[in-house]
């Protein structure tokens, strides 16, 4: 690392002899006098997009004498303004990664060994294409299948769809917000979108169940948390553990884990029984709200106590509390809802709460996301698949409105209703984001071709027979980010850096993986500038205004009813549901139920896990400045529990669940901040990959725990809070 | 319940301060035996001892010398800008207690010089007769004898006190935060520098007079010890819990058996039956009383880092 | 004659380590090194508990024993906003000013020198913000003159509850966390 530190400060020496001179400078400085004066640094910024989550944020990145310096947030975005989070600031970290992949890798020994040959990229798309045709002709091309998460994806997507298969997922549906998105649509008639169109800022009063805005460091929300909180917004806060949110809320309710579905029922019961709720709003919009009423009737405050450990008091209080600032009262709908099975319902039932507050299409409640109109690149049309997606077979899972990754999963397990042969992966570590590791090992053994894509090696890049290197954010072009928000705008991704290796960019491989596939004209372009540039100008913008700026703002368009946008519910009533005839239709309850969660067997406690604000999923650890924010995660343990069972913080134990599956040792942590019957831990560390140095077995996965999960009835989703673990003290 | 992370683990600093190593408990115990020595000698040179041909106490100068030497080399070691270590001697900065001691330690070569000088070893005596005249024409002079003598002891004190002024200026470490800690390193440099003469003394006079003379030394060193332990135990919050460490935490064992006890206690006991012609003097004594010297300098540095102002 | 400081809004941070994130990069602080550090406490027990979350780094104190201890000059307060500076040519890590913080504020760098919180003003003489300020994602730092009665943190001081950290320890502490 060059000495810059001294040598900035001698140059603030000199500099602030003209910056002081209306205050007067005291006198020579040694530093001056023996120092000579540096040649000024080349400094150079160029505007992308983050990458780091999912949230993409603008940035301008910074390199000094052609070196990558620093990103910071991009002030024209309207999704940082300005201001990046914590994995965004250490974003040049994935570029100085000592852990990444550098060049394509074909599997020599079995799979899961790890064992690499280096190749070209021309061998290693050859034999791609070569299996993938294989498998076209003799299953079909729905045989491959693409698991795909974030924007880097597009190109791939566009190739398999160019192949024939429709069998295209990504596990942020099933495993993470597909329940919340079917919850709201059953009752709004459109889901929650992302980035989550709730006016947190406007909120002056704002509940969030189960949501710990704050560690979940999606940005704009925790920029807009803050905005709540700083106007002095009533803050309430139900979570089994006393999160960062938790304390700066008025209200902190420890609920016992599983039991929010009575919880917000007895809210709901509150609202109407005692007249709270926004009347009008509910005439005019909604459709069922004597059904309903009479449905959660008996869900009293005095009932739901047992059942939630909150008091029939604090019930009343919070809901009156809600009430009182409608419909500036958001109940947050949260992200990752994927908890108990049951979760579309619960989601609904967050759902049923917002609209007896009146806050969707309201100020401090809920926008509709407006977008700018950008077209596609022109291409041939799709093949038709006459078999159809493999996921959800029969429509089991009738409300399901994305593709479920552990359907494909099931497929490829069983050959029902027909048969997976190849997984194609894409910035996605299936290993620790889908639930019970064994079944995804099982599934890849019936393939005859698994293909990673990824920046470093993660636990699915060691299963794949090919893994491919991409280059990171910071080095490459990618589609235009075409944003659903509350202000429109376009952004441009483009290289910064070049790749230190022979990383390349997914919309090569996509092409040259197509061009070999014989689909190359549905990927045409030469060039990914030239795709860029056709879609910007076919909307009347320009590719070189957008590699200045970074970001193309669209026109302000209304998206509240008091702006004069037009409530429209897209439901079978058009109206809001507050009973569902289509759920009754279905067999499902019309409107939600309480379902007594399992109770820990004796010496075992639920194992909940949750996110850190300076790491993304499993994917950060390696980088070198993230990770030295926080290199291994913590098992949270209540500290009265730790007492009895002799624990102490910085001792580290191994979890064991409740199918004997052992953890990793793992440090705990004895707070207060937890209740007594669960334990808490961060996800994404616990890593088993040998080429991840440093996070190479540091802190425990709750992955690797999770073997049980309760797929939700209504959409397929996987409910993972489901596991329950005891704690041995590490010798 | 009360409870604090930090997301900080710097080097040096978490989870506890750990800045200073052996090396300077090792020149804080040599720079003490110096400024002993220097004490010593110099007294010797104003009470015209020096007259006195088997006088143990002219290897004083020519050892002051070479342990000295050793101490800043320690120190030397200890500095993590090494070459750099010349910025000490190119300003005075009133207010730091080590550019006093920078520059006092500077002062003391040629004070100790000019008492080598006074008297010149044998083997120099041999090799140098050049340097022999001129350390007989000095001789000569009684006024410039007496000088040399009084610069020894008032540098030698100096020298002494210092580095317990330095350390107690430190504030933000509580266990050193008594203006005893000067008084008593230089009571501990003086008693191991008496100790050391006495041990290796030829004449029974000078042995007699510096075996009393470390005894008072001693017997001086263990009511400051009380005062200095008493006056942290009856201050504040945070001094309390640093008398803590001494009184019942981790380094009461150390400090009470072997600092006080084996160090002080116990030679004092015997070199008291000693010069009462009890028992014959033995060099058992003040090679305790030395080593209890050098192991109070570890025990105060290292239990000086552990105590702190946050985190209670 | 301007003079520094800073103030921070507790209430609205959330912990994120942004500050600490920025500060590295912005002044390449080595691996392993940090200037600044978040801070929780929690008082309490479940479910009434209360929890302070500090952004903490050197305080710029008007009573620095950092700068009183230096044996060199080194470690001195800057004309410029009165800000406590090392000067690195002029140290020779005798680490008396780490011993001498009560805040722990200070490291030694690997080249030899000591290091610490520099409030940005390579960034400040240019009329940025510190790093960590302009970092923050919930905008809950402040930064800016104390001597000015009209200034954000001056007004902030004054209308907000808050402390700033080991008072008793005499030094002076020029950064003022809101509760």
């Amino acid at each position: 690392m060059p000495v810059l530190s001294r040598r900035r400060f001698l140059k603030i020496s000199s500099g602030a002899a003209g910056l002081t001179a209306a205050g007067g400078f005291a006198g020579p400085n040694w530093s001056e006098l023996l120092a000579a004066p540096l040649p000024g640094d080349e400094i150079r910024t160029v505007p992308t997009f983050c990458d780091i989550c999912f949230w993409k944020c603008g940035a301008i990145a910074y390199t000094k004498n052609g070196k990558l310096w620093k990103v910071e947030g991009n002030p024209e975005d309207p999704l940082s303004r300005g201001r990046l989070c914590p994995r965004g600031t250490g974003g040049v970290g994935a570029h100085f990664d000592p852990q990444r992949l550098t060049a394509p890798l074909l599997r020599r020994e079995k799979r899961g060994q790890e064992e690499w040959a280096e190749v070209t990229w021309d061998e290693a798309l050859g034999f791609i294409a070569e299996k993938m045709q294989a498998i076209k002709n003799t299953h079909g091309p729905e045989a491959m299948a693409l698991f795909s998460h974030g924007i880097g994806g597009t190109f791939f997507k566009q190739a398999f769809k160019a192949y024939g298969s429709p069998n295209i997922a990504a596990p942020s549906y099933a495993q993470c917000r597909g329940p919340r998105d079917v919850g709201f649509n059953l009752t709004f008639g459109e889901g929650v979108s992302t980035p989550e169109r709730t006016d947190i800022r406007n909120a002056q009063c704002l509940t969030l169940i189960g949501s710990h805005l704050g560690e979940n460091m999606h940005n704009t929300q925790v920029q807009e948390f803050a905005e709540a909180i700083e106007k002095g917004a009533s803050i309430i806060v139900v979570d089994p553990r006393f999160s960062i949110a938790a304390s700066k809320a008025k209200y902190y309710l420890p609920i016992k884990p599983g039991t929010d579905v009575a919880l917000l029922l007895a809210w709901m019961n509150v609202l109407v029984s005692e007249k709270l709720y926004d009347q009008p709003y509910v005439e005019e919009h909604g459709f069922g709200f004597e059904a309903f009423q009479a449905e959660i009737t008996p869900y009293t405050p005095e009932w739901a106590y047992p059942k939630t450990g909150i008091t029939p008091q604090m019930i009343r209080d919070t809901a009156r509390e809600m009430a009182r600032y409608k419909p500036a009262s958001l109940v947050h709908p949260g992200r990752h809802v994927t908890w108990y099975g049951d979760d579309a319902q619960r989601s609904r039932a967050v759902a049923l709460l917002n609209a007896l507050l009146g806050s969707w299409g309201r100020r401090g409640g809920f926008w509709s996301p407006v977008s700018m109109d950008v077209p596609d690149y022109p291409h041939p049309p799709y093949p038709d698949s006459e078999r159809g997606k493999v996921d959800n077979p029969g429509h089991r899972y009738p409300f399901a409105d994305g593709a479920l990754t552990t359907g494909i999963r099931k497929a490829t397990l069983t050959g029902e209703p027909y048969p997976i042969k190849g997984w194609f992966v894409y910035a996605t570590n299936l290993l620790q984001a889908l639930p019970n590791r064994e079944e995804t090992i099982r599934a890849i053994q019936n393939l005859d071709l698994m293909v990673v894509v990824d920046v470093i090696p993660s636990e699915i890049a060691g299963w794949a027979d090919v893994v491919l290197p991409e280059s990171i954010y910071l080095e490459r072009h990618d589609d235009l980010n075409v944003e659903w928000f509350r202000d429109p705008f376009i952004a441009l991704r483009q290289p910064v850096v070049e790749s230190p290796a022979d990383q390349k960019p997914n919309w090569w491989m996509a092409r040259e993986l197509a061009r070999k596939l014989g689909l190359g004209a549905y990927l045409p372009w030469n060039d990914i500038k030239e795709y860029l540039d056709h879609r910007l100008e076919a909307a009347g913008h320009s590719l070189a205004y957008l590699e200045q700026h970074g970001i193309i703002r669209g026109e302000k368009q209304p998206i509240f009813y008091d702006e004069g946008l037009e409530p429209e519910f897209y439901t079978p009533s058009g109206k809001i549901e507050f009973f569902s005839l289509q759920l009754q239709e279905a067999g499902f309850d019309p409107v939600p139920k309480f379902n007594p969660p399992a109770e820990p067997p004796a010496g075992h406690f639920r194992l909940l896990y949750g996110r850190a604000p300076m790491h993304s999923f499993s994917r950060t650890q390696t980088n070198p400045l993230l990770s030295e924010m926080m290199d291994e995660n913590e098992v949270w343990l209540n500290s009265d529990v730790a007492r009895r069972l002799g624990l102490e913080s910085g001792q580290y134990v191994r979890l064991k669940n409740q199918d004997g599956v052992v953890s990793n040792p793992i440090r705990v942590k004895a707070t207060q901040r937890i209740r007594g019957d669960c334990v808490y831990m961060v996800h994404g560390f616990g890593h088993t990959s040998r080429g991840l140095g440093k996070a190479y077995l540091r802190g425990a996965s709750d992955a690797q725990l999770i073997t049980r999960y309760e797929t939700d009835p209504l959409m397929g989703g996987s409910g993972m809070n489901v596991n329950f673990v005891s704690l041995e003290l590490e010798a | 319940m009360h409870e604090l992370t930090s997301t900080r683990a710097n080097h040096l600093i978490d989870p506890s301060l750990h800045v200073w190593e052996w090396q300077i408990p090792v020149y804080l115990f040599l720079g003490g035996l110096v400024a002993g020595m220097m004490v010593i000698s110099g007294y010797f040179l104003l009470t015209g001892r020096h007259k006195r041909t088997r006088c143990a106490c002219f290897m004083l100068p020519s050892l002051s010398l070479i342990l000295l030497s050793l101490g800043m080399f320690a120190l030397f070691l200890d500095l993590e800008h090494k070459l750099y270590f010349w910025r000490l001697y190119t300003t005075f900065e009133i207010l730091s207690p080590m550019s006093w001691g920078s520059w006092i330690l500077l002062l003391v070569y040629p004070a100790i010089l000019a008492n080598l000088l006074l008297r010149l070893p044998a083997p120099l005596e041999v090799a140098f007769p050049r340097l022999q005249r001129v350390s007989d024409r000095l001789v000569e002079y009684p006024m410039f004898v007496k000088w040399v003598g009084g610069v020894n002891m008032v540098l030698g004190s100096l020298l002494g006190v210092y580095t317990g002024i330095l350390i107690s200026t430190l504030a933000a470490r509580p266990l050193w935060n008594s203006a005893l800690l000067g008084p008593i390193f230089l009571l501990s440099g003086m008693s191991a520098a008496a100790a050391f003469v006495h041990m290796i003394a030829r004449e029974v006079e000078e042995r007699e007079l510096l075996a009393k003379a470390d005894n008072g030394f001693l017997m001086a060193e263990l009511i400051f010890i009380a005062l200095f332990v008493g006056g942290l135990a009856t201050s504040t919050q945070v001094h309390q819990q640093a008398a803590g460490l001494l009184l019942g935490g981790p380094y009461t064992a150390v400090f009470w058996v072997f600092v006080v006890g084996l160090g002080i206690v116990f030679p004092l006991v015997i070199q008291l039956l000693a010069v009462n012609h009890k028992i014959q003097h033995t060099p058992v004594a003040p090679i305790l009383v030395m080593l209890g010297g050098l192991l109070l300098r570890f025990v105060i540095v290292s239990a000086g880092q552990v105590s702190h102002w946050i985190g209670n | 004659m301007a003079r520094f400081g800073m103030v921070i809004d507790t209430t609205k941070c959330v912990a994120c380590m942004d500050c600490v994130v920025a500060c590295k990069t912005e002044n390449e602080v080595p691996e392993g090194l940090c200037r600044d550090w978040i801070v929780q406490e929690v008082k309490g027990a479940l479910p009434k508990l209360q929890m302070e979350i500090r952004s903490e780094r050197c305080n710029h104190c008007d009573n620095p024993p950092c700068v009183d201890c230096c044996p060199t000059g080194a470690s001195h307060v800057e004309s410029l906003g009165k800000t406590v500076q090392v000067t690195g040519d002029l140290c020779i890590g005798c680490k008396a000013c780490l011993a001498s913080c009560p805040y722990d504020a200070r490291y030694i760098h690997p080249e030899g020198y000591a290091d610490k919180c520099t409030f940005c003003m390579h960034r400040v003489v240019e009329g940025l913000e510190p790093a960590c300020v302009a970092v923050c994602p919930t905008h809950c730092m402040y930064f800016g003159d104390l001597d000015d009665p009209n200034s954000q943190v001056s007004r902030l001081i004054r209308s907000r509850k808050g402390h700033t950290l080991l008072p008793e320890a005499g030094t002076k502490p020029r950064i003022h966390f809101l509760t």
